[in-house]
């Protein structure tokens, strides 16, 4: 073991069912530094997190820490709390029943009574030093989600830990509320204590850390200092894509002509909604495809979100052909020929008992309301028609959806949004998890719908795919839309730079 | 900070509601319904005949902190009062052993229904039905014939009344009759107070209260949620040996309807002093209060005339409705404010 160094983890491997979530990846962490880990969704950080704190047991590697001649053995997070390695998540994981002061304090120390006294005099003289508005008897649940947030990385300092580990902590704060956590976070650094930073905020990683690991698909991309790794290479390590190698891939890009002149069928200005999007405008055209794009957490799903009226609108207008028209909630965008297909399928989308065919007519059902209902033979007739022109692979129209394969039930919903033929089809991640030929056949159809007409907004986070259907595409960071990219910016290379926003021409 | 007064914390908020609506309701029925109320007496009698009430009310109430819940209760009062019955009128044992079978009975049910639950899981309102089902059927197998039991030490420790001086009264003939409460309910006051210092002054309490409020939060934060779940069951179990005894010393006989229906009382009584179905929220002192207010509002019931059992259900279902009511008002205006 190096001698700076606090934290050691060598060749983890980590599987679930079906999923190598860990394979080979080595972290160090040294005394006195903030190290960021960096990687994608699915890119394995959580799972290297969560091993580390004794959530999930490894399946193969070793953990080594400052101090101890033998290998670490974490088996729950209380063993992780007495080696010193302490977590704030992402999400609160705190009580809300009990006070401010117990949630710092339980669960640690010995004795089977419990001093109230002494506990809520020493919390206060925490909160005071860290500077943060809240009483030690406070109950939990009346302290605004910041405070919360700051509670338990009080808990974490008072432990004494030597590894703190802050998993996305920041998506929560407001800006000040951020200045002051890294405050916090250099005076723990100049103690000597190593802090691993998750997040996605880019601009937060060049701000305090001084290395980044990146992550990619389970695997370890590598580890930098922070001055030898400029953004745009960030981005593409995170992204997987050398620079070097980014031809243009558009091969058919002549296909989509710029229609400059003719007016937007959508039009949105200064949308805004209450998932904490910065308001934007967007317009797409007639027969256009276009594109969100950015990291993840960038706020593309939230954008589109807003305008199908997912999201609860809290500013901003929407106008269809120049006519302003309100739209509140997901059915009124459904009246103006909007459809939208969810990024999660399972949660916002497919209604697993039923069949194939009830889940394609569900949507033309809810419009035309419940009380005229189409006949079978209609519906059969609606359904067939679908599973034809989208080569469904199911064994009837009455099977069940959730028997399908996840790029088959993917192909369900669309149908039940074309067969509303909307004027604006919306299509947030419809390619993930589903294989290769189905992503193409997918791709192939959205071209073809816009060839004939229809007006299409496409979000992957891959690049590539982007890049073979969109002719512009608007790019977003932390929640904001920060360019639009057409015609022959549209390269890899461009995006990435966009992306990564600040030195982008480096 | 913005708001200088001392909020009061949910469990907090809850307990003083009870309390309120307990004294309401107790001074509503001395000032409308008279002579009954107003003796001492008639308060004492409601604990003697609620003292096992309490004892389990407070056992689930632990167990309803940690956000599970235990229906056997019932049953296993009737085990326990049939199986000490059996014991100490046909094999003329002692008192003090039959006290031992109580508790043993008791826990081995918490700490069946405690691993099941904790260890591997599974849903407490499943298991605890098994238990209830499980109790009631042992309890036939013990005997089916409900019968009194004749032990003299026994019957000696059951007529055992303690006088409270300067509380009697003069009866209709003239006669001066001291008040007096049961050993049942120096047993359960003793355990309101125990479970009271345990829930308020002990980590393991806090912890019950840290698991109720939300699991995944408490494992993070370094408590053994699978210990303090078995833990909250195996308490609620030694309660119910302690309140089965009571049970079977009021009674004085082994029957298979003891205790019928008294899982039921004890959810109600837990509630309606302010503990929380959801877990995390709860206070024992609340319980004892609530166990108070559904035997004030039986008695109300009884005395206005309508003695009919169904009335009792109908005046206990509209009593939770109202506490339900009430609480949920309560907190979500805090919740807003």
């Amino acid at each position: 073991m190096n001698e700076k160094s606090v934290l050691e983890m060598r060749g983890i491997f980590k599987s679930f069912p079906g999923v190598r979530a860990l394979q080979n990846v080595d972290f160090t962490l040294c005394e006195g530094e903030i190290h960021a880990l960096m990687g994608e969704n699915g890119a394995g950080k959580s799972t290297l997190i969560k091993v580390l704190t004794g959530v999930y047991e490894k399946d193969e590697g070793h953990i080594f820490l400052k101090g101890m001649d033998k290998e670490a053995v974490i088996r729950s997070p209380q063993d992780a709390q007495k080696l010193g390695i302490s977590t704030v998540y992402q999400e609160i994981t705190l009580c809300p029943n009990l006070t401010v002061a117990e949630n710092m304090y339980i669960g640690r120390g010995k004795g089977a009574l419990q001093n109230w006294k002494k506990m809520n005099a020493d919390a206060d003289k925490i909160l005071q030093s860290l500077d943060i508005p809240a009483k030690s008897t406070q109950q939990l649940s009346s302290c605004s989600i910041a405070i919360q947030q700051m509670v338990a990385i009080a808990r974490a300092v008072d432990m004494d830990c030597k590894v703190l580990i802050l998993d996305e902590p920041t998506s929560s704060l407001d800006e000040q509320e951020v200045e002051k956590l890294f405050g916090l976070m250099r005076d723990l650094k100049a103690k000597g204590v190593g802090i691993i930073f998750v997040t996605h905020f880019l601009d937060q990683v060049y701000e305090v850390c001084d290395k980044i690991t990146v992550l990619r698909d389970g695997k370890l991309v590598g580890e930098y200092e922070i001055e030898n790794l400029p953004r745009v290479q960030l981005v593409a390590k995170m992204l997987g894509k050398e620079l070097d190698d980014m031809a243009d891939i558009r091969s058919d890009s002549d296909v989509y002509a710029e229609k400059d002149d003719s007016a937007p069928v959508f039009e949105a200005q200064g949308l805004q909604s209450n998932a904490g999007i910065k308001p934007f405008d967007f317009y797409i055209k007639k027969g256009e495809v276009n594109g969100f794009t950015g990291l993840l957490g960038s706020g593309r799903s939230e954008c589109v979100r807003a305008i199908f009226g997912a999201d609860k609108v809290i500013g901003g207008t929407v106008k269809k052909n120049g006519k302003q028209v309100k739209i509140s909630k997901p059915i009124d965008a459904m009246k103006n020929g909007i459809a939208y297909l969810p990024e999660d399928r399972k949660v916002d989308g497919i209604v697993g008992d039923l069949s194939v065919r009830d889940n394609i007519v569900l949507a033309l059902q809810v419009l035309q309301g419940f009380f005229k209902p189409f006949s079978k033979a209609k519906m059969y007739e609606f359904a067939d028609e679908y599973i034809k022109l989208l080569e469904i692979k199911t064994a009837s129209a009455d099977t069940p959806i959730k028997s399908l394969s996840g790029g088959n039930q993917q192909k369900v919903i669309l149908a039940r949004w074309l067969l509303m033929h909307p004027e604006y089809l919306i299509l947030d991640e419809p390619t993930r998890g589903i294989d290769i030929g189905t992503k193409i056949e997918i791709q192939k159809l959205v071209l073809k719908l816009a060839s004939e007409g229809m007006s299409v907004t496409f979000i992957s986070s891959e690049t590539d795919e982007m890049l073979r259907t969109c002719s512009r595409l608007v790019v977003m960071r932390d929640r904001k839309v920060v360019g639009e990219l057409s015609g022959s910016d549209l390269t890899q290379n461009k995006i990435m730079s966009t992306i990564a926003g600040g030195e982008a021409n480096e | 900070m913005k708001n200088n007064k001392k909020k009061l914390s949910d469990s907090n908020l809850l307990l003083t509601i009870t309390v309120v609506i307990f004294f309401v309701m107790y001074i509503g029925a001395i000032l409308f319904l008279k002579g009954g109320f107003l003796r001492p007496q008639a308060f004492l009698n409601m604990l003697n005949s609620n003292a096992c009430l309490i004892i389990l009310s407070c056992g689930m109430s632990l167990v309803m902190i940690t956000g599970g819940i235990d229906i056997s209760l019932g049953g296993q009062m009737a085990l326990i009062s049939m199986c000490c019955a059996v014991y100490l009128d046909e094999m003329g044992g002692n008192v003090f052993v039959s006290i031992l079978i109580a508790l043993a009975i008791g826990m081995a049910f918490g700490a069946f229904i405690g691993y099941l639950v904790a260890y591997l899981d599974i849903q407490p309102f499943i298991v605890s039905l098994a238990g209830m089902f499980f109790a009631r059927g042992m309890t036939t197998i013990v005997r089916t014939a409900p019968f009194n039991v004749a032990n003299e030490a026994f019957t000696a420790l059951k007529r055992t009344r303690i006088i409270i001086p300067g509380l009697g009264s003069v009866n209709r003939k003239g006669i001066y009759v001291d008040a007096y409460i049961e050993i049942g309910v120096i047993v359960a006051l003793l355990v309101v107070v125990l479970m009271f210092i345990l829930l308020k002054w002990t980590k393991l309490g806090r912890s019950f209260y840290a698991v109720g409020g939300n699991k995944q939060s408490a494992l993070m934060l370094g408590i053994n949620v699978k210990r303090t779940k078995f833990l909250a069951h195996l308490l609620c179990g030694l309660l119910a040996g302690i309140g089965g005894y009571v049970l079977f010393l009021n009674h004085g006989n082994g029957s298979v309807s003891n205790g019928a229906g008294m899982e039921m009382d004890a959810i109600a009584s837990s509630i309606i002093g302010g503990t929380l179905l959801t877990g995390g929220v709860g206070n024992i002192i609340g319980t004892f209060f609530g166990v108070l207010s559904l035997g004030t509002i039986q008695n109300i019931v009884s005395s206005a005339g309508f003695d009919e059992a169904w009335w009792i259900g109908i005046t206990t279902a509209a009593m939770l409705c109202l506490f339900l009511v009430i609480q949920s008002i309560v907190l979500s205006r805090k919740k807003s404010s």
